[in-house]
């Protein structure tokens, strides 16, 4: 099997599970252990994208372009990448961000409107930067409609087309048709973005690689929104076991991940009843943190609430509607608003 | 076109001009008797009758049309994001720039949120306000598509400078969940001083219910309610507004309320200014 790239996202997934609050200081440290590691990308941004700080993703403390001239500054081997959601994110911050040092745009859009990318991919492939076409949501098309989605972020000028599970809810045969969908349409590379809601972060990881994945995503010790991600030390470990020569150092990762990460979290990472209602319901993994405030705001349950907004279909950005759909259960119930 | 045939108010519909002969909407105002033409703005201008113009072209097709179109005393309302002219929101500041001879309509986020925001503001000012667009993928055509920073600008200049925020954001969510889902806005509306809540939400009914009468799909979902949020200004009471509009199914489809709420606009904007023009006195509701 290929050496897959891995890009770790502990600084801009992560950012959800601390709720937006990492400092320069914590940049500079985690940035510093990844890339002594070996890792070759290291994602850094607000866990939305360039430009997410709002009440509707959170607020964050620190600046993110702070953070990103640490990370810049810090990597001597590693690649420094950004997320960007149009629409979150403009032009100006793109250029913003580029101008700061970032190599890599990951442009993130809802797996059925890779038309809204255009601008960006040119724009981004004009400042120099590698580009990476995230398609999130991507348990809610078939195989087909992916790849018709990917290819236009080909033709916009994507390096890498991601299968991007946001709401941890594909299973491995799941994974396999797509990433093998997109590997058979595309001649740029394709990735997998995993989260753990169903307990299938590592295994789905995998099963990527199998179907052909070029690209990988993980974050230290799974940090990250929701039921976290495909823990980075744990990938490397299982990747040595199966012979595939990452060159990446174990030992500094593991390090990292007891000794930096598990103390920024607020709680341990684990598949408890909000996270598995939000993967077995298909709901954004970013959501969580907003469900759980919305429900003791209105009285309401999270898993009811998770299960409202499976059914009615939100993407990533939609936070909003699960105060909608709180008031709503909550009128139900006859509770008082 | 259809709520100008609909309505029996002071704007006559004389033409309607595109740039493709074969288009769906010149055929479908041929069907209605209407004269049409092909040669886009030029058939416009060759017309000294013509006092009001309606342009749904582009920004960058507007930005050359504006100066033709002012030179020769016609009033544009202007339906893309080009921003020549003032803001204008019915409810808020119609009757400001009745001597303006072009008018901007901001986006479909800015006609539903703009004026909920001014409501709450014209109680107490609103320190930074948020305001998430959702509307159905169909629903969005490749104009926006291709260029979501000029809504991303235009709807939150709109935000400070009619709805009266201090900061603004807007962020637009194109959402494909079959069948396609309505409409929806949700403003936020952080306050840094205490306030009375019940005149906030008084305002901010009072004029949902204004708007309902140009918009009829227009509503509020449910009550505004103050939540408690942290904010780069420490914990703040924050509005939250949410809001629905379905279309009125004329042409496009019903849960194109986006769509809808420009046309609406644009109606009532027309109309006020025809009369205007007429000197017609408008009748007080």
């Amino acid at each position: 099997m290929k050496i897959p790239r891995l890009t770790d996202t502990t600084l801009r997934d992560g950012d959800h599970a601390v709720s937006h609050s990492y400092s320069p200081e914590q940049v500079r440290t985690i940035v510093k252990d990844l890339d002594e590691a070996g890792v070759p990308v290291i994602e850094v941004s607000h866990g939305s994208g360039l430009n997410g700080s709002t009440i509707q993703q959170g607020f964050s403390i620190h600046s993110e372009y702070d953070l990103i001239k640490v990370a810049v500054e810090t990597a001597k081997q590693a690649k420094i990448a950004s997320l960007f959601v149009p629409g979150i994110g403009t032009s100006k911050e793109l250029r913003k961000a580029a101008e700061l040092g970032i190599s890599v745009l990951r442009i993130a859009v809802h797996c059925t409107e890779a038309d809204v990318t255009e601008q960006y991919f040119r724009l981004a492939k004009e400042l120099g930067l590698e580009t990476v076409g995230f398609l999130m949501m991507s348990h809610t098309q078939p195989a087909r409609v992916l790849a018709e989605q990917a290819k236009l972020m080909e033709s916009y000028g994507a390096d890498c087309v991601y299968v991007v599970d946001s709401a941890g809810a594909l299973v491995q045969s799941g994974v396999r048709e797509r990433v093998s969908a997109l590997k058979e349409a595309l001649s740029i590379q394709v990735g997998f973005h995993a989260h753990n809601n169903l307990g299938l972060a590592i295994g789905n990881t995998i099963t990527a690689l199998e179907a052909g994945a070029d690209q990988i995503d993980g974050t230290l010790r799974g940090l990250g929104a929701g039921a976290g991600n495909a823990p980075t030390e744990v990938l490397v470990a299982v990747l040595n076991k199966m012979k595939i020569e990452t060159g990446i150092n174990l030992a500094i990762l593991m390090d990292a991940a007891e000794e930096k990460i598990v103390p920024l979290m607020q709680s341990p990472i684990v598949i408890d009843r909000g996270n598995l209602s939000s993967g077995y319901a298909g709901v954004y993994n970013s959501f969580l943190l907003h469900v759980k405030h919305a429900a003791e705001k209105f009285g309401v349950g999270v898993s009811e609430i998770m299960e409202e907004l499976g059914k009615r279909q939100a993407v990533a950005g939609q936070e909003d509607w699960i105060l909608n759909v709180a008031v709503e259960l909550a009128e139900k119930k006859g509770l008082k608003i | 076109m259809y709520k100008i045939l609909k309505n029996d108010g002071n704007m006559e519909l004389t033409l309607v001009t595109g740039i493709d002969p074969n288009s769906e909407g010149l055929a479908r105002a041929r069907e209605k008797g209407i004269a049409t033409s092909h040669h886009g703005i030029d058939a416009i201008l060759e017309d000294p009758e013509i006092k009001i113009v309606f342009d749904a072209t582009s920004a960058k097709a507007h930005k050359l049309n504006a100066p033709a179109l002012r030179e020769l005393g016609k009033l544009a309302v202007d339906m893309t994001p080009a921003a020549v002219g003032p803001f204008v929101v019915p409810t808020v500041n119609l009757h400001d720039h009745l001597e303006a001879m072009n008018v901007n309509l901001i986006s479909c986020g800015g006609q539903a949120t703009t004026p909920l925001i001014h409501a709450v503001n014209r109680v107490v000012p609103v320190h930074y306000a948020e305001v998430i667009a959702t509307a159905a993928s169909l629903s969005i055509g490749p104009g926006t598509r291709q260029n979501v920073d000029e809504f991303v600008r235009t709807t939150a200049n709109a935000v400070q400078q009619i709805g009266g925020a201090k900061i603004a954001r807007a962020i637009p969510v194109f959402n494909p969940a079959q069948p396609p889902i309505n409409m929806t806005n949700s403003v936020y509306a952080v306050i840094k001083e205490e306030f009375d809540e019940a005149a906030v939400i008084e305002s901010v009914q009072s004029i949902a219910a204004e708007i309902s009468c140009y918009v009829p799909g227009y509503r509020l979902k449910g009550a505004p309610f103050v939540d408690y949020r942290e904010t780069p200004w420490g914990r703040l009471p924050t509005v939250v507004i949410m809001n629905e509009v379905i279309g009125a199914g004329d042409f496009f489809p019903t849960y194109a309320g986006n769509l809808d709420i420009m046309t609406a606009s644009a109606y009532r904007v027309g109309d006020v200014y025809a009369g205007h023009f007429l000197g017609v006195k408008e009748v007080t509701r």
